[in-house]
């Protein structure tokens, strides 16, 4: 036994204490106020209330017509495009999956706010065009995103790419053998997909459809600014607007217990049924995937791939540079009308641009900082499982993935804003607030590279005498860093896109441009809001671009020696 | 020697408790207060100020960049936003002792009211209050003053309804063929229409808002948004939303016009206050005295449409006068008490 004083024992129990803080007490206050009255004694009236009470019941319904509409409408565009990306011979795949992972950068609520510029009734782009080539009468509409459907429509166009994302790598790793035998067996293109691809494309697509589901289930921004409009709520919101003056903190807590409940029981379905299928197609050496050749379909196939991506992308993005140089949102801009005038406001006049853009980025860079070297932590703990209780680390780390954003603002704000740790009001609950919403995606993809890693590395340099925070420095963390360089990416674009738990957390000194843009959206003034949401979309693409640079470079470098 | 409480004692306390009320009512405001080159000199030590308003935006930033002008070194961050969540930010913060705000501003006149009765507020009577506003639209003891006063009425855009058609009344808007074209504020949001909702539904009844809700009314958030909504044309017709965000519209060659329904038009005062924690004691008075002077009170008519309580301060050139309109009668007291059932009441017919 080395001498030496090991320091990785007190430092995991430090990252178990913290996961403790950053989980276990919101979701602890949580529990509690849901099940108390105003004076804090036990009641279940609030539950009452909840599914009594058309106010709540209401919300409830629409939330879950929400969310398996927009799993459905995922699933149905993102699988087949998928498809036509992995395994066919469609010009421009590449470029495709490079946008759609681009479309992942833009806030939820800020592509709301461009569709509502695209295809509000009356005064949307979309409409105006169509009435110009069609005649259409002025006061009807081909698009009302005010909506029901509308809804839905914005919420999928800004969740398919996670599902595009899953089914396309899936389709990319499936060995290709499997389909050579189908067709050597005699069956077409047609039977192989039907008995081999698709059967075997399924898991990753009930998968996928779960994330969705998920994502719809817990949204906020969209559907504050599309369903409110429209005159319905959806459960988010109804909890948001349970933080209006006065506020009823123990029934915002009940109606986030459904949502939680809700997603523990789907994840847990679904490692459940996943768990028992075997559908090990990875492992050992396979061919090539088989590229099914389009022929006449090639170009219209590329056609389909263009206007899915306009979807959330070219539309959307013209709509905003429109809006940001044009003096009132509903005109398309000219060179006549052409003017900086928001531009202006937003930067020159506008007093909390610069505060809550620097809170933003301090935010998202300590967030993925802080995100992506705890998720390093516990996933080195648990692939090696150093300590004794490493599998209670490894749920506590996927645990975050069940709490809603709106329902950990609520439950950090019962547990922070009262002693011992008063911390509402100072960036720090933000930065907890963040951090636990993306610990589990950014240590899940940690987590799968460290498995790569093979312990017989770290295990040479204990034996040579070294600590394991030494290995685990010296070895195992430059064998890991392009998967830490990507966590930390994807927790800084999280960071930027987040908007739920900071609507309940932030106060005006620790304001952060996702707050800002929904203030501002509430007031009305979307040239501010396009000039700021193009901007901090430039500046993390910029930020990522870097980032990756950096990932790249140096592993042509060590490709290079 | 245990004390006995004898109904005696209790009458001879309240006596007390009464007197030093009426004494309290007599004392009332501090004197008035010029800005002095001391005051100027403490609040540029302080060198900043918070100022948490809901009035629009754009002129929220005016008034500060022209305060800035006038006092440099002293810089004022606008907190703009509705002013019922101003008002839900203000006592979530201050349960948590977070004290962001030095002077606070309302559309919701009840706010100062439950502030005072609270004691947020710390008494301070500039100058021009003193001397030159009505006793109706200063505090008697020294804690607010309307820094602004605007009405809520309806509107249209001029492209899309001629003159003719336009709605003259409220019962105007439950006419049929507005169904769709309507945007309406939000109570639980916008100050502005909770003043108004309060107004409206004493004088024309909750059944006028039954039958609103049933025309299919676009239901934004804040006051300042209806008009911008009808700018872009993406409605014909607001039923509420400030007035003053239509009047500078138009004067900017918007096609929004004003219309003073024939019921009368709720009126909105505004008040200000400065906030007896405010981390800026200094600066907060100084911007506070200032706002309410004759030149900044001119400002906010000429280039933000609101009206002023200042007499010295002209109406806007080519904007129907003030004396000329007929206003409902503003009961920020009645509003203090009830806007929780206003809030409630309004969601049961329009949902959210």
């Amino acid at each position: 036994m080395t001498a030496r004083f090991d320091l990785s024992r007190p430092l995991m129990m430090a990252v178990a204490a913290l996961l403790a803080v950053m989980i276990v007490l919101p979701m602890g206050w949580l529990v509690v106020y849901a099940f108390a009255d105003k004076a804090g004694n036990p009641t279940l009236a609030n539950f009452v209330t909840l599914f009594t009470d058309p106010d709540f019941l209401d919300p409830l319904i629409t939330t879950l017509i929400i969310a398996f509409s927009t799993s459905a409408v995922c699933c149905v565009i993102a699988a087949p495009l998928g498809w036509l990306v992995a395994r066919t011979d469609m010009p421009l795949g590449r470029t495709f999956r490079v946008l759609v992972m681009a479309s992942l950068v833009t806030p939820p609520f800020v592509g709301a706010i461009a569709w509502e510029m695209l295809a509000a009734p009356n005064s949307g782009l979309l409409n105006q065009v169509w009435r110009m080539l069609t005649g259409m009468p002025s006061d009807e509409a081909l698009f009302d995103i005010y909506t029901l459907p509308g809804l839905i429509f914005v919420i999928a166009c800004y969740t398919f790419p996670y599902v595009f994302i899953l089914v396309a790598n899936a389709l990319d790793r499936m060995p290709g053998e499997l389909e050579d035998a189908s067709s050597m067996l005699g069956a077409g293109t047609w039977a192989t997909a039907r008995r081999i691809t698709i059967p075997l494309a399924l898991p990753t697509l009930a998968a996928g459809a779960l994330i969705a589901f998920l994502q719809a289930l817990n949204i906020f921004g969209s559907p504050a600014i599309l369903a409110i409009p429209a005159g319905f709520n959806t459960l988010t919101t109804k909890i948001w607007s349970l933080f209006a003056f006065p506020p009823k903190p123990e029934l915002a807590a009940a109606s986030a217990l459904p949502l939680l409940v809700l997603t523990v029981a789907l994840l847990r379905t679904q490692s459940l049924v996943l768990g028992r299928r075997g559908y090990a197609v990875l492992g050992g050496k396979y061919g090539a995937p088989r590229v099914v050749r389009l022929g006449g379909l090639r170009l219209p196939a590329a056609a389909l791939a263009i206007f899915v991506l306009s979807l959330p992308l070219f539309l959307p993005y013209a709509a905003l540079l429109n809006t940001a140089f044009s003096p009132v949102s509903s005109q398309f801009v000219t060179p006549e009308t052409f003017t900086l005038r928001n531009v202006i406001f937003t930067f020159r006049e506008l007093s909390s641009t610069l505060p809550a853009m620097q809170n933003t980025f301090i935010l998202a860079t300590l967030s993925a900082t802080v995100g992506a070297a705890l998720s390093l932590l516990i996933a080195y703990v648990v692939a090696r499982q150093a300590i004794k209780g490493w599998r209670f680390l490894d749920f506590l780390a996927t645990a975050p993935l069940a709490i809603p954003g709106i329902v950990l603002g609520v439950g950090l704000f019962l547990a922070y804003t009262r002693p011992p740790l008063t911390l509402y009001g100072t960036l720090w609950i933000l930065l907890i607030a963040f951090v636990t919403i993306e610990l589990p995606a950014a240590y899940q993809q940690i987590r799968s590279a460290f498995h790569a890693v093979h312990p017989e590395l770290e295990e040479a340099g204990r034996m040579l005498g070294a600590t394991r925070m030494r290995t685990l420095w010296d070895i195992t963390g430059p064998l890991l860093r392009a998967s830490a360089i990507a966590t930390w990416c994807f927790v800084f674009v999280g960071v930027i896109r987040e908007l739920s738990a900071a609507v309940i957390l932030f106060t005006s000194e620790t304001k952060v441009v996702a707050v800002l843009i929904f203030d501002l959206k509430e007031s009305g003034d979307v040239g501010a809001i396009a000039v700021l949401s193009l901007t901090i979309v430039v500046i993390t693409t910029v930020v990522i671009a870097l980032a990756n640079r950096l990932r790249g470079g140096r592993a042509s470098l060590r490709a290079a020696a | 020697m245990t004390q006995k409480f004898t109904r005696r004692h209790v009458l001879a306390g309240a006596t007390v408790v009464a007197a030093s009320g009426f004494v309290g009512r007599a004392q009332a405001a501090p004197a008035a207060e010029k800005i002095t080159q001391t005051l100027i000199d403490a609040a540029k030590k302080e060198g900043k100020a918070t100022w948490y308003t809901s009035v629009d935006l754009p002129l929220a930033e005016k008034v500060a960049k022209a305060f800035q002008a006038k006092y440099p070194g002293v810089s004022l961050k606008v907190e703009r936003s509705g002013a019922e969540r101003n008002f839900q930010r203000i006592s979530q913060e201050y349960a948590s002792k977070i004290y962001n705000c030095d002077v606070v501003n309302s559309s919701d006149a009840a706010h100062l009211i439950i502030w005072k009765r609270e004691k947020l507020l710390a008494a301070y009577v500039p100058e021009d209050v003193a001397r030159d506003f009505p006793a109706t639209h200063k505090d008697a003891d020294g804690m607010y003053a309307s820094w602004r006063v605007t009405l809520c009425p309806v509107a249209y855009n001029t492209k899309l309804v001629k003159a003719e058609d336009a709605p003259k009344s409220y019962a105007d808007l439950l006419d049929p063929k507005w169904m769709g074209k309507i945007v309406k504020a939000h109570p639980g949001y916008s100050g502005t229409i909770m003043t108004a909702t309060q107004q409206l539904s004493r004088d024309l009844g909750w059944s006028w808002f039954e039958k609103l809700s049933k025309q299919k009314i676009m239901q934004v958030q804040s006051a300042t948004e209806p008009p911008k909504k009808i700018g872009q044309g993406e409605r014909a017709i607001m039923a509420d939303g400030g007035e003053y965000v239509v009047l500078e519209m138009k004067a900017r060659g918007e096609p929004v016009e004003v219309v003073y329904p024939t019921e009368g038009t709720p009126l909105i005062t505004g008040p200000s206050g400065i906030m007896a924690h405010a981390p800026n004691p200094n600066a907060a008075r100084l911007f506070y005295a200032w706002s309410m002077t004759a030149e900044a009170q001119q400002l906010n008519v000429d280039a933000g449409g609101l009206r002023s309580a200042h007499p010295k301060v002209a109406d806007k050139a080519g904007v129907r006068k003030f004396a000329d309109i007929k206003t409902l009668k503003e009961e920020a007291n009645v509003v203090a008490d009830k806007a929780d059932s206003i809030k409630a009441q309004y969601v049961k017919y329009f949902k959210v």
